[in-house]
């Protein structure tokens, strides 16, 4: 099964109560391979990431880890499957130290029995090394996360993922809250993960950071997928399109006429 | 990891500043506790230096008084940090005194099976406190309560239907020949301070045994859970769990932290701190009281939080609550040494507790402000 995807979702449904989340979803990721998934808010991404990262159960539907179906039952469950998802709220402690919230949950230990402990040395190097790998010099390992930027708290996240062997990378808005160096530097960032032959699945809505580093674009509206098409079949402006839903982006674009209208009625009376 | 994951090799960075000694113990969450009880022995040093409190007798007084409470201080230091309360663990005081006390006396068990039996008693109040917790994700400040009520009740009630009363006596010659008693009655060290004595050290009653005939174990069990906390918190898989958990519990329920069972533990952990405590003073006092760790919760809770735990969680320190309690013992030894009405006790305890939280939410912000 070499030729499976990393990870596929054939038909996935999830319900809370009355309230459809979400309704026949499928798509897949290769390795090496970018799908932006796209959505307005309200669009089901949360959902969807939840269910892809082990947090709900799938009400319908299937989830395959290369080519296998699998059922996760926890988040760590699907870490072990090599599915790890950067979270919005990045899964970080913001008492806690950069190295402590690195190997959150899984700290390096050294001795046995009783004498079993965590080898901070070890980690210490690590995630100061992890860290400058992707350009961000920790000034001090030791210093509280929520000390950090919100760029630098991200690739935090994200260089945590990669270093414990995820082969999907989920990132939840990763750019979202971010200006645009740094958020330039989470794309490079993503791109280099596409490089090392990862899958990354990386949630936005916003097209102007997804369209440079994607393959592949999954519409999301009200809970269902509007497909999947390739870099080479859409274009940014569709895929906007296709995301805002045609009538309110033409409504938008008349508002805009209407103010540049105004706007220069109102330069011609000053002008006079 | 191969060339393609090389980022630019950043250069050193110029806003590191190098932070001062200060700067960095001001980031230790005892830093207050400790300043606090080094005061507290600097004022009653100077107030009640000739009233006999810091002689051998007056100072194994003031650290038995810490000791008891400083056990409980550091379980719920553990368990605050770990972003819960236990409101129990007075009422399980007094609980795990009657179940080490009836048995004894009224069925003639053995006394270190009814130790055993309040230990088992502990484990299952703080599993099903620790599994109505977090299974309901109900505040455990309202399920604690509850079990405060609970077990009081139940401590009274089952006290009075067996024995007729509210006290149980009759403990002491049980302990003398029992194996496991004077690990919680007993005192260590006692040819040291014979020694002690006789050079001249220590003073000599009028039978020539020194006034302090040794160490009571209730300050060994102190010393040695509160070392033994700190390791975990600082050093093991299962202490950065417990930051983890009481920091934000989605987050690391989200990188795999099995938050549940660690709540749970520590539940378990503070239940069994107060058996302990349950279980020195029976055997010291020869006797249990259905009455004993009333309000205790709440002077654990106020020795945590002098000791820099948070009220929110995720922050804090077992050492800072061991020097929490020792302020606690201190001031109420020494106040009882000074002469001055001990009704002003809970007046000082309370500014205490006050300007604790106002130094701890400072220190937070220190702690977590961008630099």
């Amino acid at each position: 099964m070499a030729d499976a995807p990393l990870i596929e979702m054939r038909n996935v449904s999830k319900y809370f109560g009355s309230v459809i989340a979400l309704q026949d979803i499928s798509m897949s990721v290769d390795a090496g391979e970018v799908l932006c998934l796209l959505g307005d808010n309200g669009a089901g991404k949360s959902t969807l990431i939840k269910t892809l990262s082990g947090v709900h159960k799938p009400s319908k539907g299937q989830i395959l880890v290369e080519g296998r179906p699998v059922e996760f039952s926890s988040p760590r469950d699907a870490l072990d499957h090599g599915i790890a998802t950067v979270f919005q709220d990045l899964a970080m402690v913001p008492l806690m130290s950069i190295t402590r919230n690195f190997f959150m949950g899984r700290e390096p230990t050294v001795g046995r029995g009783l004498f079993r402990r965590i080898d901070s040395a070890f980690a210490e190097r690590v995630t100061r090394e992890e860290m400058r790998r992707i350009g961000i010099d920790v000034r001090d390992p030791s210093q509280a996360v929520g000390t950090l930027s919100g760029g630098e708290r991200q690739c935090v996240a994200i260089a945590r993922a990669v270093y414990f062997g995820a082969k999907v990378l989920i990132l939840d808005e990763p750019t979202s809250a971010l200006g645009v160096s740094q958020a330039s530097m989470v794309l490079r960032y993503i791109a280099q993960a596409r490089a090392r032959g990862l899958g990354v699945i990386f949630i936005t809505h916003n097209v102007h950071h997804a369209y440079p580093v994607g393959d592949k674009f999954t519409l999301l509206n009200r809970g269902r997928s509007l497909g999947t098409f390739a870099k080479s079949e859409i274009s940014r402006e569709q895929v906007l399109e296709m995301m805002a839903g045609g009538k309110e982006l033409e409504q938008m674009a008349l508002d805009l006429e209407e103010f540049a209208r105004s706007d220069r009625a109102a330069a011609a009376a000053a002008g006079e | 990891m191969d060339q393609s994951m090389t980022g630019a090799a950043a250069p050193v960075d110029e806003r590191l500043r190098k932070p001062s000694l200060l700067g960095k113990l001001l980031k230790r969450p005892e830093l207050g506790a400790v300043g606090g009880a080094v005061l507290v022995f600097i004022f009653f040093g100077v107030v009640a230096g000739g009233t006999g409190m810091f002689s051998p007798l007056g100072i194994i007084n003031f650290l038995e008084v810490s000791a008891l409470l400083g056990i409980l201080a550091v379980a719920v230091a553990m368990l605050m940090i770990g972003g819960e309360f236990d409101l129990s663990v007075g009422s399980m005081v007094g609980a795990a005194g009657v179940v080490i006390a009836i048995p004894a006396t009224e069925f003639g068990w053995p006394l270190w099976l009814c130790i055993l039996l309040a230990f088992a008693v502990a484990v299952l109040v703080g599993w099903i406190n620790g599994l109505v917790t977090v299974r309901s994700g109900l505040p455990s400040f309202i399920v604690t309560l509850a079990s405060l009520f609970i077990l009081r009740g139940l401590t009274i009630g089952f006290t009075r239907l067996l024995t007729g009363r509210t006290q149980v006596s009759g403990i002491r010659n049980l302990a003398e020949n029992d194996w496991l008693a004077p690990l919680f009655g007993g005192e260590i060290g006692h040819g040291l301070f014979v020694w002690l004595a006789d050079i001249g050290l220590v003073a000599t009653r009028s039978n020539g045994m020194p006034a302090v005939s040794g160490i009571p174990m209730s300050i060994v069990w102190w010393l040695v859970l509160g070392a033994l906390a700190t390791w975990v918190l600082l050093n093991t898989r299962f202490g950065n769990w417990v930051f983890a958990a009481g920091g934000d519990k989605n987050a690391a329920r989200n990188v795999g932290v099995p938050v549940d069972r660690v709540k749970i533990i520590l539940f378990i952990f503070t239940a069994c701190a107060a058996t302990l405590v349950a279980a020195i003073q029976v055997v010291d006092a020869g006797s249990a009281d259905t009455n004993r760790g009333l309000l205790k919760e709440f002077e654990a809770i106020i020795a945590a939080v002098i000791g820099g735990c948070l009220l929110t969680g995720g922050y804090g320190s077992a050492i800072g609550a061991m020097f929490g309690a020792l302020i606690f013992g201190t001031v109420q030894m020494g106040i009882f040494y000074t002469g001055v009405n001990t009704d002003w006790f809970k007046v000082f305890l309370g500014v205490m507790l006050l300007i604790a939280v106002l130094f701890n939410t400072y220190i937070r912000r220190k702690a977590t402000e961008a630099r």
